[in-house]
C-alpha cells in the first residue's frame, strides 16, 4: 500500500485545491442576483432556447472510434511492461495486431470518417 | 492454474489455422481494395469473398484427417472443427451468391457488406473451433457484431434500423449473461479451458454447487438466445423481417449453427455430455421452442416472419437431440443443422429473388400463381417447404428421423410425441405456401422474379443437397458421427 | 489493517454514487455519478492489488465509455420522463418484483457453501500488469489476435451505421426525418 501514498497526497491536493477555490470564491464574491445575470452567457448575445440541443451523429462516430483505439492502447500497456521477457515473439504478435488495426485506420481515412467538414 | 509460463516460440501448425488466416486476410484485402476504384456495379467484392471462402474451405478440407490442439487448446483442429468450418464456408458462399444481385437491386451494394459477412463467418468458425470459453466468447462477439451491422445495413429503411437496434440490445444482454456464466464457471473451476474444466470436474464433487450450476445456466441462456430458443426468441421475427433478406438467410443458418456448435462443444467436452441438471430445463425449452415456433408461424402472413418462426421451431427439434445427449444426440444435431442450413438458405434464397428493383415481395399471398408462371421457383420452393415440414423424400425428413430415433433411444417418449405433433402442425403453414404457389390467383399486380445467375446457382445447390441428403443421408450422418467422435 | 479500511471507504463511495445514478432525475448527473462509481471501483481493484484492472477501469470505463454515455444522452436530448404515472408505477412494480426475486435467489445461493475453485498461485506482491502481459501474449495469444479482427469489424460497422457516405450517386430513398445529422447513403 505504501506505493500509493504519493497518489493519495496528489488526490488530497487536487480535492483540496478545488474545494478551496470554490469556497474562497463563494466567500469573497459579492452576490447580487437578477434575471439577466442568471441567464446563460452567450458572448453578450441574448440566449435563445435551451442549451441542451441534439448533437450531430458525427460526434458518435468519433466517440466510438476513440474507444476502439483506446482499447488498442490498453492492450499495448501490459505488452510494453512484459516486452523484455516476450522478446521477438512479442514484437511479432503485437505487430500483427497493429497491422490489422492499421488497415482499419487506413480504411477510415479513405472513407473520410475522420474528417469533420 | 499453472504459474505464468515463460513465453516461448510455439511451434505453430500454420495450416491448421488456414481457414482463420484466409478469412481475416480476405476481409482486410476487401477493405484495402476500397483504394482501387472499381467500375460502378462491379462484382469484385463478391468474387473475392467467394474465393476467400473457397480457400478457407479447401485449407481445412486438405487437412481434414489431422488432429491438432494449438495455443494450449485455444484453437483445436479436429473432426468437429472441420465439419463446422466446411458448413460455415458453405453457408457463407451460398449467402454471397444470394446477395450478389440482391444487394445491387436494393441499393446496398458496398464492399463493407462482404467484409462483415466474411468476419461473421470467421467468428462462427472461431466459436466452433475453440476449447476455451474466452475464445468462444470472442468468436461469438465477432459473429454478433458483424450480424448487428448487417441487419441494419439498409440504413434508409426504418424497419432495418429497428431490427438492428432490437437485435443489438437483446444480443448485448445475452452476451452479458454468457460472460457472467463464464465468470462463474471460472470461479467454480479455476479455468476457462474446457479440457481442464473437465479434468477438474472429474475429481471434484462440484456438480451440485450453486456457483457451478448458476454459471452453467447463464451460459445456456446466452447460447439459447443466439439459437433463438423460446423464451429467448423475441428478437427473431423482427430481426429476420427487418434485415436484408440475404442477411436473414445467412444469419438464420449460420448464427444458429454456430450457437449450437459452441453449446455442443461446451456440453460434450467440459461438462461430460449435457449435465443432468440441464435435462429438465433443456426439455422444457425444447417443448416450448417447438410449440411456440410452430403455432405462431401458423398465424403469419409475411413469408419472412413465417420462416423466422419456423427457424425457431427447428431450433426446438435440435434441442430434442441435445436432450437425448451423448455422442448420438450430438451427431443427430450436427446432421440436422447441416440439413436445416441448406433448406432454410434455399427458402430464404427464393424470397431474395421475389420482386424487381427496390421492390420486395415478402407476403405469402405474393406467391399466388407463381408456381405455373415460374416453374423453377415453384418447384424449388415446394421442395424446401416439404423438407422443412419433414416429409419424405427430402433431407428434412431424414433429419427428423435421426433426431427422433436418438430421442427414442434415450427414452424420451413424451418429447418425441410432442415433436411429431409439432411437425404435423408445421405442415399446415408450409403447405399454405405451396397452395399459394399453385392454387391461388394473384390479387393485384403479380410478383416479378429477379433472375440472376449467382442466385440460381445457389438455389440449385441447395435444392440438390436437400434432395440428395433425403435419398443418401447415410454419408452425411457418418460424417457427423465421425466428427463428434473426434472431439479433442 | 489499512486495506480493509480503504476497501470500506471505496465501497461506501461506490454504493452511494451507484444509488445516486438511479435516483437522480437529470440523466447527465446520473452519468457523472456513474463516473464516481467507476473510479471507486478502480480504487477497490487497487486495494486488491489488481493494478491493471484498475487502470483499465479508469481509462476505458471512466474515460471512454462515459464519454459515449454522455454523447448518447445528448443525442437523445433526454429531458424529463415523458411516461405517464401508470407506466412508471407498473415499471416500478416490476422492478421491485425483479429486485426481490434476485435478492431471494442471492440469499438461497449464499446459504450453501460456495466451494471455491483451486487456489490461485501467489502473485507478485505488487505490479501484476507484467504477469497479465506475459499470460495475454503467450497463452491467450489467439483470442488476442481475434480481438484485433473484432475491433476491425467494429470500425467498419460504425462507419457503415453512422456515416456511410460514399461516392456521389443517385440519392437514396431516405424518408425525410428518418435520420438526423447523417447524410443519406448513396448507391455505389
Amino acid at each position: 500500500m505504501r506505493e500509493y501514498i504519493p497518489v493519495l497526497l496528489f488526490l488530497l491536493v487536487a480535492f483540496g485545491f478545488a474545494a478551496g477555490t470554490i469556497a474562497l470564491s463563494s466567500i469573497i464574491v459579492p452576490l447580487r442576483r437578477n434575471a439577466v445575470k442568471n441567464s446563460a452567457y452567450e458572448c453578450g448575445v441574448v440566449p435563445m432556447g435551451d442549451a441542451r440541443q441534439r448533437v450531430a451523429i458525427k460526434f458518435y462516430l468519433v466517440a466510438v472510434l476513440f474507444i476502439l483505439f483506446d482499447i488498442e492502447a490498453v492492450f499495448l500497456y501490459p505488452w510494453a511492461v512484459a516486452f523484455r521477457q516476450l522478446g521477438l515473439y512479442g514484437l511479432v504478435e503485437m505487430a500483427l495486431f497493429i497491422v490489422v488495426l492499421f488497415i482499419g485506420y487506413v480504411y477510415l481515412l479513405k472513407k473520410r470518417a475522420l474528417e469533420w467538414e | 492454474m499453472t504459474p505464468v509460463p515463460a513465453p516461448q516460440l510455439i511451434a505453430l501448425d500454420w495450416w491448421a489455422l488456414g481457414a482463420v488466416i484466409a478469412l481475416s486476410a480476405g476481409a482486410m484485402l476487401l477493405l484495402l481494395l476500397e483504394f482501387v476504384p472499381a467500375k460502378p456495379g462491379s462484382s469484385r467484392a463478391a468474387v473475392l469473398s467467394l474465393l476467400t471462402l473457397a480457400i478457407s474451405a479447401a485449407a481445412v478440407f486438405v487437412a481434414r484427417d489431422a488432429r491438432r490442439s494449438i495455443f494450449d487448446g485455444m484453437f483445436v483442429h479436429d473432426g468437429f472443427t472441420v465439419f463446422f468450418t466446411l458448413l460455415f464456408c458453405a453457408i457463407g458462399a451460398v449467402s454471397v451468391l444470394l446477395s450478389w444481385d440482391y444487394v445491387r437491386r436494393t441499393g446496398i451494394h458496398h464492399a463493407e457488406y462482404y467484409v462483415l459477412l466474411l468476419c461473421a463467418t470467421l467468428g462462427m468458425i472461431v466459436m466452433a473451433a475453440s476449447n476455451d470459453l474466452i475464445t468462444i466468447f470472442v468468436g461469438l462477439e465477432l459473429m454478433s457484431l458483424g450480424l448487428y451491422v448487417l441487419v441494419g445495413f439498409r440504413r434508409a429503411h426504418l424497419e432495418s434500423n429497428e431490427a438492428a437496434l432490437k437485435y443489438f440490445l437483446l444480443g448485448a444482454f445475452a452476451s452479458g449473461f454468457l460472460l457472467y456464466g463464464i465468470a462463474l464457471l471460472y470461479g467454480a473451476t479455476g479455468t476457462t479451458s474446457l479440457t481442464r474444466m473437465a479434468a477438474f470436474l472429474s475429481e471434484s464433487p462440484l456438480r451440485g454447487n450453486p456457483m457451478f450450476v448458476a454459471g452453467g445456466l447463464l451460459l445456456l441462456t446466452g447460447f439459447a438466445f443466439k439459437v433463438a430458443a423460446v423464451p429467448f426468441h423475441m428478437w427473431t421475427p423482427d430481426a429476420y423481417d427487418g434485415a436484408p433478406t440475404s442477411v436473414t438467410a445467412f444469419m438464420s443458418a449460420g448464427a444458429k449453427a454456430a450457437g449450437f456448435a459452441a453449446l455442443l462443444r461446451v456440453g460434450l467436452t467440459a461438462l461430460g455430455g449435457m449435465p443432468a441438471e440441464w435435462g429438465p430445463i433443456l426439455s422444457a425449452i425444447a417443448i416450448l421452442t417447438m410449440t411456440v415456433g410452430n403455432v405462431t408461424a401458423l398465424l403469419q402472413t409475411n413469408l419472412k416472419r413465417m420462416l423466422a418462426y419456423s427457424s425457431i421451431a427447428h431450433a426446438g427439434y435440435i434441442l430434442v437431440a441435445l436432450v437425448a445427449g451423448g455422442r448420438d444426440g450430438a451427431s443427430a444435431a450436427l446432421f440436422y443443422l447441416a440439413v436445416y442450413s441448406f433448406m432454410n438458405l434455399g427458402a430464404f434464397g427464393i424470397v431474395t429473388m421475389l420482386g424487381r428493383g427496390r421492390e420486395e415481395r415478402v407476403l405469402v399471398s405474393d406467391l399466388a400463381g407463381l408456381g405455373f408462371r415460374q416453374p423453377l421457383v415453384g418447384l424449388a420452393m415446394t421442395v424446401f417447404m416439404i423438407s422443412l415440414g419433414g416429409i419424405p423424400p427430402t433431407a428434412g425428413f431424414m433429419g427428423k428421423v435421426y433426431v427422433f430415433k436418438v430421442a427414442l433411444g434415450a427414452g424420451l417418449v413424451p418429447l418425441v410425441i410432442i415433436g411429431v405433433l409439432n411437425s404435423v402442425v408445421s405442415v399446415f403453414y408450409y403447405l399454405r405456401v405451396t397452395v399459394a404457389l399453385y392454387m391461388q390467383e394473384p390479387q393485384g399486380e403479380p410478383t416479378e422474379v429477379s433472375w440472376a445467375a449467382p442466385a440460381v446457382v445457389a438455389l440449385l445447390v441447395t435444392l440438390a443437397l436437400t434432395l440428395w441428403w433425403g435419398i443418401q443421408a447415410h454419408d452425411l450422418l457418418l460424417e457427423a458421427q465421425r466428427s463428434v467422435m473426434g472431439l479433442l | 489493517m489499512i486495506a480493509p479500511a480503504l476497501f470500506a471507504v471505496f465501497a461506501a463511495i461506490a454504493v452511494v454514487s451507484a444509488l445516486s445514478v438511479i435516483l437522480q432525475r437529470n440523466p447527465v448527473t446520473s452519468a457523472l455519478f456513474l463516473v464516481v462509481t467507476f473510479c471507486s471501483l478502480a480504487g477497490i481493484y487497487l486495494v486488491l492489488h489488481a493494478e491493471f484492472i484498475g487502470m483499465v477501469q479508469v481509462i476505458v470505463y471512466a474515460g471512454a465509455i462515459m464519454v459515449l454515455f454522455l454523447f448518447v444522452i445528448m443525442y437523445l436530448n433526454l429531458g424529463r420522463d415523458i411516461e405517464t404515472g401508470l407506466q412508471i408505477a407498473l415499471r416500478r412494480g416490476v422492478g421491485w418484483l425483479m429486485g426481490f426475486a434476485l435478492l431471494a435467489a442471492g440469499v438461497a445461493l449464499f446459504r450453501h457453501p460456495w466451494a471455491a475453485g483451486p487456489p490461485a498461485p501467489p502473485g507478485p506482491p505488487v505490479g501484476n500488469t507484467q504477469a497479465i502481459g506475459l499470460l495475454l501474449y503467450s497463452r491467450y495469444l489467439f483470442p488476442f489476435e481475434v480481438t484485433s479482427m473484432l475491433l476491425l469489424v467494429a470500425m467498419v460497422g460504425v462507419v457503415v451505421i453512422a456515416r456511410g457516405r460514399r461516392a456521389p450517386g443517385p440519392a437514396a430513398d431516405l424518408p425525410p426525418g428518418a435520420a438526423t445529422g447523417a447524410e443519406p447513403r448513396g448507391d455505389a
